[in-house]
């Protein structure tokens, strides 16, 4: 990264045309059909829509868990075929590992390549700190409350280098108050690390909160219906005039498509 | 950042709590947990005793004269026969048994069980077979079991592997299928594959069932030994309950039976502190 200029950029990750159809018995249900979209290196983008619209499917293509029925994603333009430790997805139900404590947990990327056990437990010690959870070290996840169970699955992520963190509605079973400090101390990782973000969510106001830019998903079939950069200057405020005005329109954005939808159902 | 957490730790125990509400003035809980697992079997005892008496039978012997077997089979000095402190040599010779074929069974039934719950060519390729093996009772394989490992120990040691294989099996592929599929997941994408996706999250997500299985197959080791000790061996326990059926020593049949039942609960008990300090992760899971 000497001389960024001298090189051409490469496109971070790519979307290209991705389709998924699920067969359920003899059905076939169109999850996603025709997904394009292009993410820069360093970007937090908060995926949006009702339940049904894809979201979590698109997320679970990108992470590799999943594979496209049709059409590519790229990181650094080389397609994605499985599941990597670039890529790091933080579960609404955590995804520990039960019988790992803490610290086992966050170190299990970096036990999988083969360092040294100094090199692990420097690595280790440093995500422990930057999550605050020192002194729950030892602790199994059953001893831990919601927050602090995802704190350290975004820090066993970040632990193993990750550099596109996937969160498929992290802070859903969280309460307001925990949820609130969980979004501050991500947009602190974020600012620090400079991970990429693809954050899945259904609430407006936390899209708006977090993101550089939203992008409005809508369903039957599983599509992207906007895509809208948020301007709102950092830290921002929730009860700001122009926050509101930003968080309105993608409501309205939001639920006009849903009325249509109703509409045409009854229809 | 560096808030400390607010939140409390969501799973205190509770355990405290309620044993201090309940404890009495001159009972700590734990005595009165002992007396009662204690008084059901003595009332049991005394109701044997005189129910003998009352009956009148030369059949079935009273409590007192299994206790004197008892001590002549463990000091001798009583009876002076055959069986006289010999529980040493009997104990030995079945707890090898037992414990050779629940170790078989665990060597192979564990690994298989694994591979059959998480890869579906072999679920395919070993399930059918399995199935249609596992209702054939135990016993009925006692003719062949003579024919192949001969009059001996070993004829033993195989009846007990199989009476311990299929609940061992069957619990370890269970647990493997009910392991949530994200912790395969999670271990991917942190770079986890292969051998080592055995080893670090298979193995260890299905141990709360591979335990269920195991102490369900210890109970079926000491059950079979006596079928197993059946084959026309001179030493264990089992044989010691059918020569003491051929001779209607009925203190000796109880006798024998005692041990075994001892032998099985200590070390069912073995197995449980085991299954506590392996499973310390999941409170759930302790007995």
């Amino acid at each position: 990264m000497a001389d960024p200029a001298a090189k051409p950029r490469r496109q971070f990750l790519t979307v290209r045309d991705v389709t998924k159809k699920f067969r359920i018995g003899a059905n076939t249900v169109d999850a996603l059909a025709r997904v394009n979209l292009t993410i820069s290196k360093g970007e937090f983008v908060c995926l949006i829509g009702a339940s049904g619209c894809g979201k979590s499917t698109l997320l679970r293509i990108i992470a590799g868990f999943d594979q496209p029925t049709d059409g590519q994603v790229s990181l650094y333009e080389q397609p994605v075929s499985g599941p990597g430790s670039n890529r790091g997805m933080v579960f609404q139900d955590y995804a520990l590992f039960p019988w790992m404590n803490v610290r086992e947990n966050i170190s299990f990327g970096p036990r999988q390549k083969g360092m040294t056990k100094q090199q692990v437990a420097k690595i280790t010690d440093e995500y422990l700190h930057m999550v605050g959870l020192e002194k729950f070290a030892d602790r199994f996840p059953h001893q831990l409350s919601g927050g602090m169970k995802q704190r350290v699955a975004i820090a066993r992520v970040l632990a193993n280098e990750c550099e596109l963190l996937l969160m498929d509605e992290p802070f859903g079973a969280l309460d307001a108050i925990t949820r609130e400090s969980l979004q501050q101390e991500l947009l602190e990782i974020w600012a620090r690390t400079g991970v990429t973000i693809i954050f899945v969510t259904h609430s407006v106001e936390e899209a708006v909160l977090l993101a550089d830019r939203v992008v409005v998903m809508t369903a039957g079939p599983g599509r992207i219906e906007t895509d809208i950069t948020i301007d709102l200057a950092r830290p921002r405020e929730v009860s700001a005039i122009d926050f509101n005005q930003v968080r309105r329109d993608i409501t309205q954005r939001l639920t006009s498509h849903v009325v249509r939808r109703d509409l045409t159902t009854v229809v | 950042m560096s808030t400390v957490p607010s939140e409390l730790p969501a799973a205190v125990s509770d355990a405290e709590g309620a044993a201090a509400s309940s404890r009495q003035p001159w009972l700590t809980p734990r005595v009165r947990g002992l007396l009662l697992a204690i008084a059901f079997p003595l009332a049991l005892v005394v109701l044997w005793h005189y129910l003998v008496v009352i009956s009148g039978t030369r059949l079935v012997p009273t409590p007192y004269q299994v206790g004197v077997m008892m001590w002549d089979f463990i000091f001798g000095g009583v009876h002076d026969d055959a069986f006289s402190a010999t529980i040493g040599t009997h104990l030995l010779a079945s707890m090898q048994r037992v414990y050779g074929g629940f170790a078989l069974a665990i060597v192979i039934g564990v690994p298989l069980g694994l591979l059959i719950g998480k890869v579906p060519l072999m679920r395919q390729m070993l399930d059918p077979t399995l199935s249609l093996l596992r209702p054939i009772p135990v016993t009925a394989w006692l003719p062949l079991s003579m024919i192949f490992f001969g009059l001996g120990p070993r004829s033993a040691v195989f009846l007990v592997f199989l009476g311990a294989f299929y609940p061992i099996l069957l619990n370890t592929i269970f647990g493997v299928r009910s392991v949530d599929v994200r912790l395969f997941e999670a271990a991917a994408m942190l770079g986890c594959d292969g051998s080592r996706m055995f080893r670090q999250i298979v193995l260890p997500a299905a141990m709360p069932s591979i335990f269920n299985g195991l102490r369900l197959a210890h109970g079926f080791a000491w059950i079979l030994i006596v079928v197993g000790e059946m084959t026309g061996v001179p030493t264990g326990l089992g044989s010691v309950i059918m020569d003491g059926r051929t001779l209607s020593r009925t203190d000796l049949v109880i006798t024998g039976m005692i041990v075994i039942g001892v032998a099985g609960f200590i070390t069912d008990r073995m197995i449980l502190a085991l299954n506590n300090r392996v499973l310390r992760w999941s409170p759930q899971h302790h007995g």
